[in-house]
This record gives structure tokens, C-alpha cells and sequence, in this order.
């Protein structure tokens, strides 16, 4: 336990010198109508490309409100949930408003970090929001963000790997599976790199074969059912037919530079690393070389989870109606429209959608049709626990200690030792 | 084994101390009397007063953490229902006490026996390594080879460098598809291994940087103890005609001994719960396979959620006590073979 205490303690000290006292910034609450003020601190979460812009964005908040100070705090991806909970569960050093990850909304919201937004000033033109978007605010019936940015994982393909394979981009596992031989022969290069070592990639082999990790409305853990094994099973077959390739540690940096080198045809990835794979050999000097499809479909059709982030305020805070306005500003269509000309993000309201500047982009295009069929994951709690007892059997099975059957079991096993109450 | 400069020793330092102290007022009690405490006390107010800061100071730092984690480990407290103060709501404690609930699940546990299993071979993988090749280089090191300081300086650079920034630089040398070690392998025409990826071959990358780590402090403290050796004995030695294994034998082991035994103590200890080797390495990946006591406590207490304090808590206690029994058992090992310590 002295770990454990030392351990928080020094991450709850690191949470107070990043924040330096910011919650405790605005004493007046403008709780009534008129003009806001005080002081708001912004977690931004964003990648170090992402980061400048938003700073800058969540700055000019202050040019609409002279009266409110901005403070801007740029949080990495990695430790802001755990900063965040120790800053609200202490009661010191939260920030305002914080750039939450989909999935950690209901966990904050369970306990009782959140502030709850109905009618409130932050909820705004709500039927704007694209459906999955919102749903990832929600938790028992109220609603704990906004959504500012949504992603999805497609298909990113070299064009000219796949035409000179003379291979059409596939549109199932199986045709990905039946097209790698010719593009070994053709071009070298392998069909596809699988990431094998982040859980949230067994995602979108686990939903084309019509599975779920969960089934929250009746409480039933459903990983360990026969797509779960059927996921494995596929994932393990792509590596074993050589269709694939992966790692079981640096999967981003690998698969990035694979495809950029032209390593590897194929690779299932998210929005957040077009400009990355852009700045490659393959795609340098040649932009349009760059495809994204949608993720290829299992033996049930094409399914792949949606990501993003949405915008939350502390329940803590000082400053309610000022912290609320903020929301409402970071995902407003105009910032949303911003970050799409700037960051090429997408978009969580359907209107940013319709203009020009946006429809134009061509990452939108490519990922437009995909945000709109993204699964929704379990929006619960204990959604963000679930990825752990996925990666142990994930390298088991690639690895080939463990058949897929029994890894679908054992992910079903750690599931229930984090959900008491389900079956 | 590695080291860290700041926090652990001073940690240590308090764990070993703690033994002695408990030793001592053992004894005390048996001779017993008020009277000759009183004396005592009006013999050492002066010592007393001194002590008397840092007494506090250390019941304040480490002795309610530790009181407040054994009370949390018979308790069934996560983040959920410990009390919390949110904006303007008070939410009370709703946890309730269990008893050894806690300890009953872990120990009736496989995954406890596994992680203990694979610790204890960590550790003495470790250790073994790293006090074999410490004492080697520093027995190289102690002789008037031309170049000396360079060399020590060199061998003292990872000791320089932060435990996290190495690991960093080891991960990408270990990087199976564009890491350095594989890319040597390939121009000698073996096949790329993958490092972190394989359960075996993970332990053997984890141990290795962990030996790379810890083996300057090695080298420094058998320097030290090297140099506290007698020239006159090695020359008597050589007159009678001892070869240098003879020497080895007889009189830089026997030397060096006192200052072993402390070092191999303290490297056990600090390997036993070194924690960023092995989490930002491998994050106890592949599976399970690298996963040591400490990182699994860790596991349970931030990354599940809600954080499971109790059971997080019963975990260190248990790693406390682990390595409390083991310090008394090497204590008892040590004063049989007749080392006073």
C-alpha cells in the first residue's frame, strides 16, 4: 500500500503543479443571467499536432467573453484519465472543463465526477449531433458531454501496391485473405499489418462476426460466445496464412512505418494518423496514392468501434455556468469547423458536414460514411477495464499458446471479475 | 536490479531499519526494568530530543500510509464508495470492513501463486547477474589498468541517466521489425527475435536492462569494498605462492563480504518491486508473462476502474510482508555464518 500511496501521491502532486491551483481560479460564480466571468481550466488531450490549435481555440473564448480567463493545460492522452481522477476524487486541482475520451464519460459520470447537463446552457441544437456521437455522452439517462470530435478505424490502402497486384481493395477479410498471394508475388510487400497489440483493434474482427464484448441492456457478457472465438480465430489466420503481419509491442510505430514504406499493402487505422501516413515514401509525393475504405467485413458484414472525444465539466467546479459555456463554445459547428480545416478532425455535427471547406476535405471523404455506421461500444462504467483481459488473449493466441476458444473463455473470465453483476 | 537515487533508498533504509528497531526493543523488553529505562532516559533526553523530529516525521510519512493500507486491505473500499468532497456535494464513506476477505481471494488465487512465481525468479535472475558481473568489473576495475578513470566513468553513465529514459532507449534497440538488435542479427544472417514479444525471450529483455541499470551501483559499492582490502595481504599472499584464483578466494571474497551482503539485500529488495522496467518495457506483456507482484498491484488500483483500493492495498501488504520475512531470513543466514549486520 505504501506503493500505491507513494504512487498517487506523486501523480496527484504532478496533477496540482500542471494545474497550478486552476480550479480554484473563478470565486465568482455567475450562477444568473448575464454576462460570464471568472476563470476556466481547459484539459486539452489532444496529440502534440493537434495541441497548438487548440490552444489557440480555447483562447479566443476569452475575445467573445473579455471577462473570462481561459486557462489552457495540455494533459498527454495517456495520463489524463488518471490525473483527472485524482484531482476530482481529492477534490483538488480538476479542471473545469476536460477533452474526455468516449469511453471514460460513464466511468467519470459513475463516480460522480461529472456534472450532469440537461438544460443547460452547454447543450445546444443536440439534434445536430450525430447519433453515435451523443450516445457516447449519455449515461442512466442524462446526459455528462459534449461531443467534439469523432473517429472510427477504416481500411488505409497504397493504391498502387494494390494495382499492381491487379487486386481490387477488399471488401471482406476473406477477399483480403485471397488477394495476398498476388501481392506478395506483385509487389513484395504484405497484404496487411494487424494491429496484435492493442485491444482496440480486436474490435472490428470481433463485430463482422456479429459480436459484442458486452450486452449492457441484459446484463450478459457475450465476448465469450462464438464471434468472439470466431475473432480470434481470424485474426490468428491472417498472421498464420502470412496474409498479415504484426507485433506484440509497438504496433503503432511498426504498422505506421510499415505502410509508409510500402512494407505492407494494408493497414487498419483511424483518422488520427492520415497526416502521419502521408508524410511516408509511399505517399509523400504522391498524396492521392493514399485510400481508406471501410474496415474490411468478417462472415457477418463490416463493423468498426467509434472513438473520439467529447467535452465534460467537473462537477466541482466553481464556476458552473461559465464552465458550461466553455462546452458549448469547444463544440460549437464553428470550432468543430475549425478543427476540421485545420486538423482535418471529424466533425460530430451534421450540419459542419454540409460545409464546403469541410465536405471538400478529403479525409472527411474518407471517413465520412464510416463515422455514420460506427458501433457504439457498451457505454458503461467499466467500459475502459474491459481492453485489459483482450490484450493478455490477444498475444496468447497470436502467439499460438492458446486456441482461440479458449482465449474467447478467458477474456469472458476477466470480464467477470470486473462485472460483478453480469452473467 | 537498478537504482533509484531519490525515494527507494530512503524507503529501504526504513524497511531495514524497521527490523532492527523491532530487534531491539525485543530485547529491551526482556531485560525490563523501569528503572534503568528511566536512567536512561534521563541519561539521553539530549539524544532523545534530537531523534525526536524525525520520529514524527517518519510516523507522519510512512507510518499512517501504512496503518491507513492495512486498515484499507480488510476493507472493501474502491474508488466508488471511499469518501469524497465534489464541488459543494459530500458523498460519504460507504465501504464496509471484510476482514480478510481480501487476502482470502488473492491467496486462493492463481494468479497470485503465477505473479510470485515469476517475481522470485525475476528477482534472483537479477541480483545473480548483477552482483556476479559488479563484483567482475569491479575486480577489473580495481587495478592499475591505463585508462581506469574512463572506464569507471563509463560504467557509472547509466546510473546517470533516468531508469525511465533508458528503458525507452532498451525498447526501441528491442523493437522487433526496426530495432538495432535485430537489424545486427539480420546482417549475420540469423532470424529476427522477437524480444518483447515471445514469453521467454520478454523475460530475458527484462532482465537484461534491469541487470544494465543496477550493475554501476554494483560496481561502485565492490569498488568501496575492494579498496577497504589490505594491499600487504594480497603481497603475503603472492610470497607464499597463492595463485590468483587462491587470492580470489581467500581474501577478495572474504573482503569484500560485509559489503556484499548489504548490497545483495538492498538490490533484492529494489528489484523485487522494480516497477518501470518492467511496466514501460513490456507493460507485463506478453499475456502475463513478465507481469512481477508490484505492477499487478498497480494494474488493479489505476487501471481497472473503478480503482480497487482494497484489494490494491492487501497486495502491498502482502509484498511487504514477503520482503520483511525475507530480510529477517537473510539477517538470521547472515549472523549464523557469523556476520555482524
Amino acid at each position: 500500500m505504501r506503493r500505491g500511496t507513494a504512487v498517487t501521491a506523486a501523480i496527484a502532486v504532478l496533477a496540482l503543479t500542471a494545474t497550478a491551483c486552476g480550479g480554484d481560479g473563478g470565486s465568482s460564480d455567475s450562477a444568473g443571467k448575464g454576462e460570464i466571468a471568472g476563470t476556466v481550466t481547459y484539459w486539452d488531450t489532444s496529440n502534440d499536432a493537434e495541441k497548438g490549435t487548440y490552444k489557440k481555440i480555447a483562447e479566443d473564448f476569452e475575445k467573445k467573453h473579455p471577462k473570462v480567463d481561459v486557462k489552457y493545460v495540455h494533459v498527454n492522452f495517456g495520463d489524463a484519465n488518471q490525473k483527472f481522477k485524482n484531482a476530482a476524487g481529492g477534490n483538488s486541482g480538476a479542471p473545469d472543463v476536460m477533452r474526455t475520451e468516449v469511453a471514460w464519460v460513464a466511468d467519470f459520470a459513475n463516480l460522480g465526477y461529472l456534472a450532469p447537463l440537461d438544460g443547460t446552457p452547454a447543450l445546444d441544437d443536440t439534434g445536430d449531433y450525430i447519433k453515435t456521437a451523443a450516445g457516447s455522452t449519455r449515461f442512466k439517462g442524462k446526459t455528462y458531454a459534449v461531443p467534439q470530435v469523432t473517429d472510427t478505424l477504416g481500411l488505409f490502402y497504397n493504391k498502387k501496391m494494390l494495382k499492381k497486384a491487379g487486386v481490387g481493395v477488399p471488401k471482406s477479410f476473406d477477399e483480403l485473405k485471397r488477394s495476398a498471394k498476388k501481392i506478395k508475388s506483385q509487389t513484395g510487400g504484405t497484404a496487411l499489418y494487424l494491429r496484435g497489440d492493442d485491444p482496440y483493434w480486436f474490435l472490428p474482427y470481433l463485430y463482422g462476426e456479429g459480436g459484442d464484448l458486452v450486452d449492457a441492456t441484459t446484463k450478459k457478457i457475450t465476448v465469450d460466445d462464438a464471434p468472439g472465438a470466431k475473432a480470434f480465430a481470424r485474426m490468428k489466420d491472417l498472421v498464420d496464412s502470412k496474409a498479415a503481419v504484426t507485433d506484440s509491442s509497438d504496433g503503432q510505430e511498426n504498422g505506421l512505418k510499415a505502410f509508409q514504406d510500402g512494407d505492407v499493402a494494408m493497414i487498419i487505422d483511424g483518422p488520427w494518423d492520415i497526416a502521419g501516413a502521408q508524410q511516408g515514401k509511399q505517399f509523400k509525393h504522391d498524396k492521392d496514392n493514399l485510400g481508406v475504405a471501410p474496415v474490411p467485413a468478417g462472415s457477418k458484414g463490416s463493423g468498426s468501434p467509434q472513438g473520439g472525444w467529447n467535452l465534460s465539466v467537473y462537477a466541482g467546479t466553481k464556476n458552473m455556468r461559465t464552465a458550461q459555456e466553455f462546452a458549448k463554445y469547444m463544440s460549437s459547428a464553428e470550432v468543430q469547423q475549425r478543427t476540421t480545416e485545420e486538423l482535418s478532425l471529424l466533425p460530430t455535427r451534421t450540419s459542419v458536414y454540409d460545409k464546403p471547406s469541410v465536405s471538400g476535405n478529403a479525409m472527411v471523404e474518407f471517413f465520412r460514411p464510416a463515422v455514420g455506421k460506427a458501433v457504439q461500444r457498451p457505454w458503461i462504467a467499466e467500459g475502459n477495464s474491459l481492453f485489459e483481459p483482450i490484450r493478455g488473449q490477444m498475444d496468447a493466441v497470436l502467439a499460438g499458446d492458446r486456441s482461440p476458444e479458449e482465449a474467447a473463455d478467458k477474456t469472458g473470465e476477466g470480464f467477470r471479475k470486473l462485472l460483478k453483476d453480469y452473467k | 536490479m537498478a537504482v533509484e537515487t531519490t525515494s527507494r533508498p530512503a524507503r529501504v533504509d526504513a524497511d531495514a531499519e524497521g527490523g532492527a528497531r523491532v530487534h531491539r526493543r525485543g530485547t529491551g523488553r526482556k531485560s525490563g526494568e523501569t528503572g534503568r529505562l528511566r536512567r536512561a532516559a534521563a541519561h539521553h533526553w539530549y539524544a532523545w530530543a534530537m531523534v525526536a523530529p524525525v520520529v514524527v516525521v517518519i510516523g507522519v510519512i510512512i507510518g499512517y500510509p501504512l496503518v491507513r493500507g492495512v486498515y484499507l486491505s480488510l476493507t472493501d473500499a474502491d474508488e466508488a464508495n471511499v469518501e469524497r468532497t465534489i464541488g459543494v456535494n459530500h458523498l460519504p464513506a460507504t465501504y464496509r470492513f471484510t476482514g480478510l476477505d481480501n487476502y482470502a481471494e488473492i491467496l486462493g488465487d492463481s494468479v497470485f501463486w503465477d505473479r510470485l512465481g515469476w517475481t522470485v525468479v525475476w528477482t534472483a535472475g537479477c541480483v545473480g547477474v548483477t552482483f556476479a558481473l559488479g563484483l567482475t568489473l569491479a575486480v577489473m576495475l580495481n587495478r592499475q589498468v591505463r585508462g581506469r578513470s574512463f572506464y569507471r566513468i563509463g560504467m557509472i553513465v547509466p546510473w546517470g541517466i533516468p531508469a525511465f529514459v533508458s528503458v525507452f532507449a532498451w525498447k526501441m534497440l528491442f523493437n522487433e521489425k526496426n530495432g538495432l538488435l535485430n537489424k545486427v542479427l539480420d546482417g549475420g544472417g540469423i532470424d529476427a527475435v522477437p524480444w518483447l514479444g515471445d514469453p521467454v525471450w520478454a523475460k530475458v529483455a527484462v532482465i537484461a536492462v534491469n541487470v544494465w541499470l543496477g550493475v554501476p551501483f554494483m560496481i561502485v559499492a565492490m569498488l568501496g569494498a575492494l579498496q577497504g582490502i589490505p594491499g600487504e595481504l594480497y603481497e603475503a599472499a603472492e610470497m607464499d605462492g597463492a595463485g590468483p584464483w587462491q587470492r580470489f578466494r581467500n581474501i577478495t571474497l572474504p573482503g569484500v563480504r560485509g559489503v556484499s551482503s548489504t548490497v545483495v539485500l538492498l538490490s533484492t529488495i529494489w528489484t523485487f518491486n522494480m516497477f518501470p522496467v518492467i511496466y514501460l518495457l513490456t507493460r507485463g506483456g506478453p499475456e502475463d508473462s513478465t507481469e512481477i507482484l508490484v505492477t499487478y498491484a498497480f494494474r488493479l488500483s489505476f487501471i481497472n476502474s473503478p480503482r480497487d483500493f482494497a484489494t490494491s492495498a492487501a497486495w502491498g501488504v502482502l509484498i511487504l510482508v514477503l520482503l520483511s520475512l525475507f530480510t529477517v531470513v537473510y539477517r538470521r543466514a547472515l549472523r549464523r555464518q557469523g556476520e555482524v549486520w
